[in-house]
């Protein structure tokens, strides 16, 4: 199955990988981890809550992005992977 | 006595075990000449060192060398980014880290707070009576302003140079004072030194800060006939420098000086007959160096010249304007530059709280966010700046200006400008972030920062 990325390593944005997986997982690495790690796995959950999607690796690399670009990047990535996988 | 040979220099230095050393970093990222000592040193097995190194830069990597084999006993320094912050995490000195100011150390020097026996002092050029001066010479770094209070003070003074003159002009070091010179083939690299590319911020939002901060300046009636200024070398800071020069270009004022480090922008002014004088502790780029050597209005002024506390001629007891930057700064208007919101040291006061506590308007300017970190927190992680010589924060979103300046609040109560109270400001910074989540302090302490007069601040803490 083909990997989806969306968003860049710059400051201030995150770049999302999406994987295939027999479950779904979560991976966060964040410049601001121990501020804000549970408020981002919060944003992350929630958006992918609005797609049908269970079997699936998500893989956020943030950069201190705010929640409309992190929502924004993940958002891209899940239509995408629609795309992909039909 | 001039050396070629830096074995026969430490021979005839008798260097053991326990001796406070000092050197400058007016070389900045491009020095080799801490290295050169420090690598001899732990070459030598010396332990027990008390460093003063006026500032601590990527570079140093001996220092953590030093450090891992337990040499340094402890470290006094007005400025530390690098490897050596994580490195002082991990292998604890027996005594402790001491922060200072750029105005705290040259008043410490000269008190006694500071003993140095011996001063390593870069110079890119000198003459055989030991007169010096970093003007001249293939590696010439402008202004050594945080060098001089070591030369005249420490036991023993050594210039380490690479360029060896028939007579210097105006030595910024004066002979007198020099007991050792030692001719290396290079002290630095040139473009770790100076750079030649300081620019103007491009960041639309750090653009925006500086307009706001220059709409507040005008509104402050601030900015007259002789008006006194200081600003820092980041992007944000020259912007304002730049457009606070075109104020006065175009209203017909002349500032009467400008202190701190000098850039092409300062230089520009006092070019331009915008400003009577410069008066330069540090040049940063290759136009200050330039203009200090050609303009009889850009004055070279030492550390305790500068901000020491205790000298009443100092250069900065005049000053009207500063405009500071912030890594973090809280309710109470304290102000962070030493570490980052995890403790981690990126940086230190240079002349930050040496500046706000003298000049009549302390301005902070910085984005409101910080990649995804507010800028304004309860309560900073560590105090470089205690908020009550701070007057005026101002980001992109709004300004706030400090409870306890009720004369400014009373001059902006009517103001067209965006001024709000810091926890309306804070508030603000939190809808677009979030409200972080506190971090553990660990009960360890690493150090101390200190204010110019010596007393201590804040707690420096080791990371868990």
């Amino acid at each position: 199955m083909k990997t989806i990325s969306v968003g860049t390593l710059e400051s201030s944005d995150c770049l999302i990988t999406l994987k295939s997986a027999q479950t779904l997982s979560i991976d966060i690495d964040s410049v601001v981890h121990e501020a804000f790690y549970d408020h981002i796995k919060a944003v992350v959950e929630k958006t992918l809550a609005q797609y049908n999607i269970e079997k699936i690796q998500v893989i956020v690399q943030d950069k201190g992005a705010l929640d409309y670009t992190i929502i924004a990047r993940l958002k891209s990535a899940i239509e995408r992977w629609r795309e992909a996988h039909g | 006595m001039i050396y070629k040979s830096l074995e026969k220099l430490m021979e005839d230095l008798k260097i053991h075990d326990g001796l406070h050393l000092s050197f400058h970093h007016h070389l900045r990222n491009g020095d080799k000449v801490l290295n050169l000592i420090m690598e001899d040193l732990i070459a030598k097995n010396i332990k027990d060192l008390h460093l003063y190194p006026s500032g601590i830069f990527p570079v140093h990597t001996s220092m953590v060398n030093a450090l891992k084999k337990g040499l340094i006993k402890s470290i006094t320094t007005n400025y530390l980014n690098g490897p050596l912050s994580d490195a002082l995490n991990q292998y604890p000195m027996e005594g402790q880290l001491t922060m200072q100011t750029h105005g705290g150390r040259a008043r410490a020097i000269i008190e006694g707070d500071n003993q140095i026996d011996i001063a390593f002092i870069a110079v890119s050029s000198c003459d055989q009576a030991g007169n010096a001066s970093g003007l001249y010479g293939k590696t010439a770094c402008g202004a050594l302003g945080y060098a001089i209070e070591d030369a005249i003070h420490a036991k023993r003074t050594v210039i380490v140079c690479d360029t060896l003159l028939d007579t210097v002009n105006n030595p910024q070091i004066e002979g007198q004072f020099v007991d050792d010179v030692l001719l290396i083939d290079s002290i630095g690299n040139a473009s770790g030194i100076v750079s030649g590319t300081l620019a103007i911020t491009k960041d639309p939002l750090g653009l925006k800060v500086a307009r706001e901060a220059m709409r507040f300046l005008i509104a402050s009636q601030f900015i007259k006939n002789n008006v006194s200024y200081q600003s820092g070398a980041g992007g944000v800071s020259l912007a304002i420098t730049k457009m606070f020069n075109e104020y006065l270009e175009s209203h017909h004022l002349k500032a009467s000086f400008y202190t701190g480090g000098i850039t092409r922008y300062h230089v520009d002014a006092l070019e331009k007959g915008l400003v009577q004088s410069l008066y330069d502790v540090q040049c940063f780029d290759m136009e200050a160096i330039r203009s200090l050597k050609e303009n009889p209005d850009h004055h070279f002024m030492s550390a305790s010249d500068y901000a020491n506390p205790n000298n009443p001629d100092r250069k900065i007891k005049a000053l009207d304007i500063v405009i500071l930057g912030a890594t973090e700064i809280d309710l109470d208007f304290n102000v962070n530059v030493t570490t980052d919101s995890k403790g981690l040291i990126i940086g230190g006061s240079g002349g930050h709280s040496d500046t706000a506590e003298d000049a009549k308007l302390s301005i902070i300017v910085s984005p409101l966010l910080k990649g995804r970190m507010p800028l304004i927190c309860k309560r900073v992680t560590t105090i470089t700046t205690p908020g009550k010589h701070i007057d005026v924060l101002i980001t992109e979103r709004g300004i706030a200006i400090n409870p306890m300046r009720k004369d400014l609040l009373e001059l902006f109560n009517d103001s067209a400008l965006n001024i709000m109270p810091i926890e309306t400001l804070m508030k603000k910074a939190h809808d677009l972030s979030g409200v972080p989540k506190p971090l553990k302090k660990s009960s360890q302490s690493l150090g101390i920062v200190e204010d110019r007069h010596g007393q201590t601040s804040d707690i420096l803490y080791r990371k868990e």
